[in-house]
């Protein structure tokens, strides 16, 4: 897969409410388990079913306040679990940075909630920030990324790119 | 003319630009970055080739202290090895060791006019200090050990004035709830937290607010350094403050005034805060299971003091249990020092050595399905201390210690 197809994603889309916090997401007991175990325990609160349904290339989609919390890893659960992309309406800023710095994209998109129902087919373009429910048409535009978050996305995120900027073993 | 806010005159100054706006992306150098046992819980770091410089860096174990696991130790063999293999001086190994955000403040490593850099989301308690500091997850740490620099995006600046003066056994904790329940969340924002009744706030008390700001999601928090936080930080360290001041003309998302004189004692309802607090004497009865004193914004010497005052004399209730985790070494050295651990003992609590310990629900003091606990620690999200069946309030060091004497949430003022 190039670089560049990693920012172009289509994918089924789960819908989440509003203030999403890490600790729903992570479990504090969690952490004391392998990635692989731990993301077995997203959402054991509120949505224990979740893990066990969701496919790789899924998009998730939020509400407001997502991510509230932590800077616990929660994108490399979402990553083991093959979520490829997260959307909502707002992001804390912590999370969103731990989304990007793990190479996964997630993109603020005010609307995005309601343009979507569970089982919609989302279609993004990270780079320019677009966002279209395939299943109905809806188009939303956001605020497209920085140059140098996106050059972050491309890498896949820090450890791979300080591994190709000879950081890194 | 247009004037900058505290947030927006370290970044512009950290990052060698004339002016900056709300929005702006910038990059800067880190002037002191932490990492933390977390981060060597996997063997990622192990493969670092260089570090930037590690007279910036420091390593502090705090979160799973000492070992409560073999993961947890072997995180802690790999932190030693790499503050060797790097020469990392400001290595805080268990048994010099505390909540970073405490340490942080007691050896005076935040100085105003820096940028202070910390995986955990809590760092903007280093903002208490003038300092530009903001968590940032473990992925980006890595990234300012190689380079020493990192991004960040201008927030804009919701400010809070304070009048007037906090009452007896009223704290920061309930200054903190108050604005949450009172003004919602300041997401993506920065706090600025300045006015007249700032002189007679004490440093704990703005650490606590400071570190609290996450909670509101909040990017930084940041206090002006005036005399008080000159003196405190002169007391730690020989390092040169430049500290900077918002302008006149500063210009702010929101200005609001807080009456010191009227908070009062504030609990936060099972779940969230934001939006979601009341004061403690409307509360009616909420038998506890677990009180929790302790973690980096309720564990310091300020907070085991009135804990202690409380304590003294009186016993825990049958059915509750108290547990009370000084936030560092130091602070739990001060405080056998000054006789507090003999007084919670003495009162059937339990202390335990200094670590993040039951604040994330990791070990010391998790809580189990069906129960009830009021702490006063960080966040009260569901399943944050333990069981997602447990309920969390949360409240100040002075009403967690009185409820755990009366076995129910109480007002603090009650017991006097």
């Amino acid at each position: 897969m190039t670089a560049e197809a990693k920012l172009h994603l289509r994918g089924r889309v789960w819908l989440f409410g509003d203030a999403v916090n890490t600790d729903e997401m992570y479990p504090g007991f969690a952490m004391r388990l392998p990635v692989h175990e731990a993301a077995q325990h997203m959402f054991d609160a509120t949505r224990p079913d979740w893990p066990a349904l969701v496919r790789a290339g899924d998009i998730m989609v939020g509400g407001r306040r997502f991510g509230l919390g932590s800077a616990r890893p929660v994108p490399l659960l979402l990553r083991e679990l093959g979520v490829c992309c997260v959307l909502a309406e707002e992001f804390s800023s912590l999370f969103l940075r731990n989304c990007i710095n793990h190479g996964l994209p997630a993109l603020a998109m005010p609307g995005v909630r309601a343009a979507f129902d569970e089982g919609n087919v989302a279609e993004v373009d990270v780079i320019a920030a677009r966002v279209r429910n395939a299943s109905t048409g809806h188009e939303l535009v956001g605020k497209p990324y920085p140059p140098l978050v996106l050059e972050l996305l491309r890498h896949g995120g820090v450890e791979a790119r300080l591994r190709s900027h000879g950081y890194l073993a | 003319m247009t004037g900058a806010t505290i947030i927006e005159k370290l970044l512009t100054r950290a990052s060698d630009k004339d002016t900056v706006e709300p929005g702006d992306i910038v990059v800067a150098p880190v002037d002191v970055a932490v990492l933390l046992d977390t981060q060597f819980f996997g063997p990622s770091w192990e493969g670092l080739r260089r570090v930037h410089d590690p007279e910036r860096l420091a390593i502090v174990l705090d979160h799973a202290v000492p070992a409560p696991g073999v993961r947890e130790a072997a995180a802690g063999t790999r932190a030693r090895k790499f503050a060797q293999r790097f020469g990392v001086r400001r290595f805080l190994d268990i048994g010099r060791h505390g909540i970073v955000h405490q340490v942080i403040a007691e050896r005076g490593w935040a100085v105003p006019g820096q940028v202070l850099a910390c995986s955990d989301s809590h760092t903007c308690a280093a903002g208490a200090f003038n300092v530009a500091a903001r968590g940032l997850g473990a992925a980006e740490m890595m990234q300012i050990v190689s380079t020493g620099s990192t991004w960040y995006q201008v927030p804009p600046t919701i400010r809070y004035d304070l009048e007037g003066r906090l009452a007896a056994d009223v704290t920061g904790k309930d200054v903190f709830l108050h604005i949450a329940g009172a003004y919602g969340d300041a997401l993506n924002h920065a706090l600025e937290i300045g006015g007249p009744g700032l002189a007679d706030l004490s440093i704990s008390d703005r650490h606590t607010i400071a570190a609290q700001g996450a909670e509101l999601g909040a990017d930084f928090t940041v206090f002006p350094a005036d005399e008080r936080c000159l003196k405190y930080l002169a007391e730690r360290t020989t390092a040169e403050p430049s500290p900077v001041s918002e302008d006149a003309a500063a210009r702010y998302a929101v200005r609001r005034t807080v009456d010191l004189d009227v908070v009062e004692p504030m609990l936060a309802r099972p779940g969230a805060v934001i939006d979601n607090t009341v004061p403690v004497r409307g509360v009616g009865q909420v038998r506890l299971d677990q009180c929790f004193i302790g973690s980096c914004a309720n564990g310091k010497i300020a907070d085991l003091e009135i804990a202690a005052r409380i304590l003294a004399g009186r016993t825990v209730a049958a059915g509750t249990r108290l547990i009370i985790t000084p936030a560092s070494q130091a602070t739990y050295l001060e405080a056998s020092r000054r006789g507090y651990l003999s007084t919670f003992v003495e009162a059937g609590a339990v202390v335990t050595n200094p670590t993040c310990g039951a604040c994330f629900g990791y070990h010391l003091g998790v809580v189990g399905p069906g129960e009830v606990c009021l702490t006063a620690s960080t966040r009260n999200f569901r399943g944050r201390m333990g069981s997602p069946d447990a309920e969390i309030y949360m409240a100040s060091p002075a009403t967690a210690a009185a409820s755990a004497i009366a076995g129910r949430i109480i007002d603090p003022r009650e017991l006097a």
